[in-house]
């Protein structure tokens, strides 16, 4: 189980939340998500075998959201 | 699609223009320039909206983008395009305020974050080598000079340094840091120089927790948050439903369009979280750590205030309030060698005699030989002289006779919450040193400014002895107190005044206070300098230890729950308002948009007042009053 926190350009739109939460717990591999709207970054549990920083890297790009930062914790 | 996220500002700016085109080509009268600017603008602006509006069906999600989209293209195709314009402009141009605007709110969090430190200068082999903070591993010797940043947490191993701790504690007042002192990530040296063994780094430094905790302090939701998503939940069907039924009764295209977009809860949505956000930004600012909206809610709503007594009210840490001399030694004289035989004793009473001599600029040094004698005192032999350190009892013990009116002044400081302790030299009582925990300075000026700000009772609870406890209640004014008192007995005194429906915060200093603080309402704990453990159980976190950042926290709990129902109230008001005006005809897309994205400015601005709280008000008399 690992955790990456990304850093995204600063969220505007509460729905952006819903929106972010809800496409990568979808994901294969994927345990806990979490927006920090304020703080404009988001938590992700996973299981490094099933899925890799770099897929969850890229949803969040694909959902139209700039990551400033990935940092594995 | 990046591309159009990136220039946003630049396409915004781009179909203003356009819409000042279109309205300098209409008032000169050149009907068809000002009909293309105007379709321009709606382009122009309308792909990004469109955009989103596409990227949030893909993840199944009805965003207000997809109203505003099929808006305007309901508007393109009856021709209304000074409408289809006005309103993918304003759009964009409100999302862009809002942006800007709650870059404001979250500012505070930011100059917390951008306290941070990026580099550390290391000694490798006895070479300065300059790394990033990152890099630095437990162990490290860290060297810090004069303007830099503290990299990481550690002990000083050598220098002198006067450090500004505000990013920890709030107080910008400097403190003095030598040998074995500990530092803190994030503070600055305002001038000397430390080498200091780095203990935690990275994300394990206090300062890193404390942003850890102020980030999802401003995720957790309040009471009124979280009613307002369930109110959400039910809302968003019901003006869907009835956006069908206006078009069916009224077979008015248009105007269902209109009530569905004006609809959207904006200010709703964001008025309450703002509120939270600028109120927890301003508190971590001060040095309080609110955990929280709904720690807000509670705090705000408290009437009953309970605290602990040493190290609490009182500051824990004794100091000597006054040396009486009944003997040929002076003051000083008598200090001097009572400090000397101190070095011998581990006691905390010891040790403030010692920590009073080094005060006063005595150089005390250990070599003199002697006995503890425990529950008593000590005896040693200093520049061979007989003393005798100590209580009545080892006075008696050694045969010393005590006239009665030293005896008598012994009692009276007892009265008035000291410790007296007799030093006898050579077989002879010479003097009475009294030592006191002092209460602290703003410990009244606090409970005052809570009791303004509606606590209706005060009450102290200690496992100290009365006579103690009643002095120190006597002089803050204190409703109540309760004395030798046990921590599961404190626990269930909190219980009882809860299950009378009072609503109760305690405050203590963090370790043996923890299940009373745990079991409060809100529980309060004095941070020392951020220990986990208060960090870990608290609701709300005093950094410095000061109690006016208590008497803050609950003034700023206060105007935060009074920002946060102007807000939402409000945000309803405006809604009622625009569907009555739309169902009437009196508002239209544009102007509905526009009162729209007006109200969310509104709210924001009123949640950004709460950022500037206490500000004036500390200057004046270093209380918060309830300003907003």
């Amino acid at each position: 189980m690992k955790t990456i926190h990304l850093k995204l350009e600063p969220l505007t739109c509460p729905s952006c939340i819903k929106k972010i939460e809800g496409t990568i717990a979808k994901m294969a591999g994927v345990t806990y998500v979490k927006v920090l709207f304020h703080s404009s970054k988001v938590k992700i549990q996973f299981e490094e075998n099933l899925v890799n920083p770099d897929q969850l890297e890229a949803t969040v790009t694909a959902l139209g959201f700039t990551v400033n930062a990935a940092k594995m914790m | 699609m990046k591309w159009v996220q990136k220039y946003i500002n630049h396409i915004t700016g781009v179909s203003g223009f356009l819409l000042l085109t279109a309205t300098a080509s209409y008032l000169a009268g050149f009907a068809t320039i000002q009909e293309v600017a105007l379709i321009l603008a709606t382009f122009i602006a309308g792909v990004p909206i469109a955009i989103k509006a596409i990227q949030a069906l893909r993840v199944k999600a009805f965003s207000i983008e997809l109203l505003v989209t099929i808006a305007v293209i309901g508007a393109l195709i009856i021709g209304e395009y000074v409408e289809s314009a006005a309103v993918t402009f304003l759009f964009l141009f409100g999302a862009y305020l809002e942006a800007r605007t709650l870059e404001k709110t979250r500012a505070s969090l930011k100059e917390l974050i951008d306290m941070a430190p990026q580099e550390a200068v290391i000694l490798q082999k006895d070479q300065e080598v300059t790394i990033p903070v990152e890099a630095v591993q437990p162990g490290d010797k860290v060297i810090i000079r004069s303007g830099e940043k503290v990299p990481v947490d550690g002990s000083v191993i050598n220098g002198r340094a006067s450090i500004n701790e505000a990013a920890i504690t709030g107080e910008s007042v400097p403190v003095t840091k030598h040998k074995d002192g500990h530092v803190f990530g994030g503070t600055i040296v305002d001038h000397g120089y430390l080498e200091v063994v780095a203990e935690k780094v990275g994300d394990d430094t206090t300062f890193a927790k404390i942003i850890e905790l102020v980030e999802e302090a401003q995720e957790t939701k309040s009471k009124t948050e979280k009613f307002l998503d369930r109110f959400a939940a039910f809302y968003t069907p019901a003006v869907v439903l009835l956006a069908v039924l206006v078009y069916l009764l009224t077979q008015n295209f248009h105007l269902s369009i209109t009530f569905l977009v004006v609809a959207c809860p904006g200010a709703l949505v964001i008025g309450a979280p703002v509120s939270n956000v600028a109120g927890i930004g301003n508190g971590a600012k001060h040095g309080v750590l609110v955990k929280g909206g709904d720690v807000m809610d509670r705090l705000a709503k408290i009437d009953t205030m309970i605290f602990d007594k040493t190290g609490t009210l009182t500051k824990g840490k004794p100091e000597i309030t006054g040396i009486k001399t009944f003997h040929e030694e002076g003051e000083d004289e008598l200090l001097r060698l009572a400090a000397r035989a101190e070095t011998l004793s581990e006691h905390h009473l010891g040790r403030t005699i010692v920590m009073e001599a080094n005060n006063r600029g005595m150089a005390i040094t250990a070599g003199v030989t002697g006995d503890v004698i425990k529950g008593a005192g000590l005896i040693a032999t200093v520049e061979g002289r007989h003393l005798l350190i100590g209580n009545a009892k080892l006075m008696a013990k050694e045969k010393i006779s005590v006239p009665s009116e030293i005896e008598a002044y012994a009692r009276e400081r007892e009265k008035q919450g000291n410790t007296a302790i007799f030093t006898a030299i050579d077989g002879k009582i010479s003097g009475v040193i009294s030592i006191a925990d002092r209460i602290r300075e703003e410990a009244a000026k606090a409970i005052a400014a809570m009791r303004h700000n509606g606590v209706r009772q005060v009450i102290m609870l200690t496992g100290d002895n009365p006579h103690t406890a009643k002095l120190v209640a006597e002089r803050l004014g204190l409703d109540e107190f309760h004395a030798e008192l046990l921590p599961e007995e404190k626990t269930a005194f909190v219980q009882e005044l809860q299950a009378a429906g009072h609503k109760v915060a305690m405050a203590g200093d963090g370790i043996n206070d923890a299940p009373a603080i745990a079991s409060a309402d809100i529980g309060l704990a004095m941070g020392a300098g951020g220990t986990d453990i208060a960090m870990e159980t608290a609701d709300v976190v005093l950094m410095a230890d000061k109690l006016n950042q208590l008497a803050h926290a609950h003034a700023l709990a206060k105007a935060t729950t009074r920002n946060m129902k102007q807000n939402t109230t409000f945000a309803v008001l405006t809604v009622l308002i625009l569907l009555t005006g739309v169902l009437l005809g009196s508002i239209h897309l544009a102007s509905g948009m526009f009162i729209h994205e007006a109200s969310v400015l509104i709210v924001i601005l009123n949640a950004t007042r709460l950022m500037r709280f206490g500000r004036p008000a500390k200057e004046r008399d270093g209380i918060p009053q309830p300003a907003i």
